[in-house]
């Protein structure tokens, strides 16, 4: 009796120390990416797609996946174009991985631009979507020139949170007026650095070459 | 500040009035020192004390435990030469009564043989010298006696030829009776051959079992060339099983990194233990599991002796840890040779995903057998890995025995140089307290030499008054 008694409670402790050690989420990664749709920037959502398809070949089984499009008003769960978290099991993942790209290519070929820009409301609706993963390193890709541009009806002048998450923006390009004062170039990101870090941001990065991207996702 | 803007002046102004003090308390503060001294040094030096009767026990507990292993090793060669030599006997001199009368037999034989072969045929008959006696009678003018003569040598020729004929068969019935001889005396001497040999390899066992005897005897009485001789073989065989296990490691990190990637399909690719992926622990836990297989495997074999428990079992009940074992090893060197599919499986999708995301053109596939080359052959390298980790066991045993004369050794080597050190600082300790007093005394040595003066001179005043005391 004694006996079983020991090695039920021995199994017990077993069952709980393995429990306790095994740890699904804080070693996965979540991703969400803004795609600027606005404007004649959506010209360049091709060069979004190379990004995403980097993503689906960098991200492993139990990442998480999202990518929604920025426009005149970007609060919203109906801008997700696309969202996943990959299986455990590596054949599935790539399963899931072939239908995401599925919907990407869809959404490139139908994409077209908007009159306004709203990068709080995405970078709020990626927030949520991050934490929700409780995902161990969270980030968001803005692939955007980064000029906010808000209809008067549009409410963002307020305080937001981004706290543990990265923020990359990435294919900043230069606009006509940059060209002329590059200091607007300089001022933009640096009020989006102090916004990002005021909201409790990690890291905030510009990456305008796609090629340093694998330093950003590299695995920590 | 006693003298403003003067720090020199101010310490020596200082150092005036602080030296009478000093001298003052020189027999306090030297005391003081060797006090110090001996409170620091002594325990130093009692721990070197210590460290060294440490490593002398140490030593001897060492040879106690090298000298018990080396009897019990040699005992167990000496055994199994012994039974060898058993072995040879019995399967050797068992034969030898057949061997002997075959031998008797044949010697026999040839004997009768050379008998029949010393027969020679009959000496000329007597009538020869009749013969020579009527040659010499004189014929020249008797007809009738040259008509006996030659009907004499008619006779005589025809006698001599029939004699020759029959002196020869006589010869040639020797010789193929000496002809018949080769055969046996081949067989004796094959059979001669195969004696010499027998006897020759039991004298070489019975050399090899002297030798034994004597390492044995070496060990029994202690001495210390038997102690340096198993000394010897111990590293020698800690750095040989060190390297094969070397080699099993690196054969069981391949054998990892092929079942690694496919466990997680089964266990899930993003479950972590710790800083390791459950796929990883899981693949760590099959190959670790087929050395323990292999492990049982050998000790049911009796080729190793790790487990004392199955080495006393009875025959079935270690012929059964032998299937059981055999079973289990076979089953998990069958799953690993399908994981090594499912990982090549893996590869090719993994390898598809990424061509259609890099929207890059199919490659021109290589031909079907070609392909099929790197799967093959990790299906054989996963089935084949588990039997050849199984091998472990052996080495393992080695390095285990000979780890633990090894490492008394280091540990004694690494006490005495505790102790070494120890006894160093110790000295050190005590010395530069030493020192100290000598500088303590060199900083007042103005009252020191007043003191020595002032002896002096009381000394030679009472030496005048000791003079005067022995005049009067």
């Amino acid at each position: 009796m004694m006996k079983h008694l020991l090695l039920a409670s021995l199994s017990l402790a077993w069952a709980a120390a393995l429990s306790s050690c095994t740890d699904q989420r804080s070693h996965s990664q979540a991703v969400y990416m803004l795609v600027d749709t606005s404007g004649t920037y959506a010209q360049e959502v091709g060069k979004a797609q190379v990004i995403i398809n980097y993503l689906l070949g960098t991200l492993q089984p139990g990442d998480s996946l999202a990518v929604a499009r920025v426009k005149s008003r970007s609060f919203s769960e109906k801008d997700i174009i696309a969202k996943v978290t990959f299986d455990n099991r590596p054949s599935q993942a790539n399963v899931q991985k072939r239908a995401f790209k599925e919907k990407i290519d869809a959404f490139v070929k139908t994409v077209g631009g908007s009159a306004y820009t709203d990068i709080t409301g995405g970078l709020i609706q990626g927030s949520m979507f991050l934490n929700e993963t409780g995902a161990g390193t969270k980030t968001i890709l803005i692939f955007s020139d980064m000029q906010e541009e808000l209809d008067k009806a549009t409410i963002r002048d307020f305080p937001i949170k981004l706290k543990d998450i990265r923020i990359v923006a990435l294919n900043v390009v230069k606009l006509k007026t940059d060209n002329i004062d590059p200091r607007r170039y300089m001022g933009r990101l640096e009020a989006w650095q102090k916004r990002v870090e005021a909201a409790g941001a990690s890291e905030w990065r510009v990456i305008n070459d796609i090629e340093r991207l694998d330093a950003v996702l590299g695995r920590s | 500040m006693i003298w403003p803007g003067n720090a020199m002046a101010s310490a020596l102004i200082l150092f005036a009035i602080a030296m009478p003090f000093l001298y003052a308390g020189r027999k306090v503060v030297h005391d003081l020192f060797r006090s110090i001294g001996h409170m620091i040094g002594g325990p130093l030096r009692l721990g070197a004390r210590w460290l060294f009767a440490t490593a002398r026990d140490m030593k001897e507990r060492n040879k106690a435990v090298l000298l018990a292993h080396g009897k019990e090793e040699v005992g167990q060669l000496i055994e199994r030469e012994f039974e060898r030599v058993g072995a040879l006997v019995t399967r050797d001199l068992e034969g030898y009564p057949a061997l002997q009368r075959k031998v008797l037999e044949e010697i026999t034989r040839v004997e009768e043989d050379y008998k029949k072969c010393g027969e020679v045929p009959p000496p000329p008959p007597d009538w020869v010298e009749a013969v020579a006696a009527i040659s010499k009678i004189k014929s020249e003018h008797s007809e009738m006696v040259k008509r006996i003569l030659e009907e004499i040598k008619r006779s005589v020729e025809s006698i001599h030829a029939k004699t020759l004929d029959e002196y020869r068969r006589a010869y040639e019935s020797r010789h193929k009776i000496l002809n018949g001889f080769m055969p046996f005396w081949r067989s004796l001497d094959k059979t001669l051959g195969q004696v010499d040999k027998k006897l020759t390899g039991l004298q070489d066992t019975s050399q090899k079992l002297d030798a034994q005897m004597e390492k044995y005897e070496q060990i029994n009485k202690k001495t210390d060339k038997a102690e340096h001789a198993l000394t010897v073989s111990a590293f020698t065989q800690f750095a040989i099983s060190a390297l094969v296990l070397l080699i099993a490691a690196g054969g069981a990190f391949v054998n990892f990194w092929l079942i690694a990637r496919p466990m997680s399909e089964m266990v899930g690719g993003n479950v972590y233990v710790g800083p390791l992926r459950v796929s990883e622990v899981a693949a760590l836990v099959i190959i670790l599991v087929e050395a323990a297989m292999g492990l049982f495997l050998m000790e049911a074999l009796r080729i190793t002796h790790l487990f004392p428990r199955i080495a006393n079992l009875s025959d079935q009940m270690r012929r059964r840890i032998l299937w059981i074992s055999l079973t289990l090893l076979v089953i998990l060197a069958g799953i690993e040779a399908a994981l090594a599919l499912m990982r090549d499986m893996l590869i090719a999708d993994d390898q598809a995903l990424r061509q259609s995301l890099a929207a890059a053109p199919q490659q021109v596939g290589r031909a079907d057998w070609l392909r099929d080359i790197p799967t093959g052959a990790q299906m054989i390298l996963g089935f084949m890995l588990p039997f050849a980790l199984a091998f472990v066991a052996i080495p393992l045993e080695s390095f285990v025995h000979s780890a633990r004369t090894v490492g008394g050794a280091a540990l004694v080597m690494l006490v005495r140089v505790a102790g070494f050190v120890l006894r160093i600082l110790g000295n050190f300790v005590r010395q530069m307290f030493k020192v100290l007093i000598t500088l303590y005394d060199v900083t007042i040595v103005l009252p020191l030499l007043i003191e020595r003066m002032v002896k002096s001179a009381r000394g030679g005043a009472d030496v005048e008054l000791g003079r005067r005391a022995v005049k009067s």
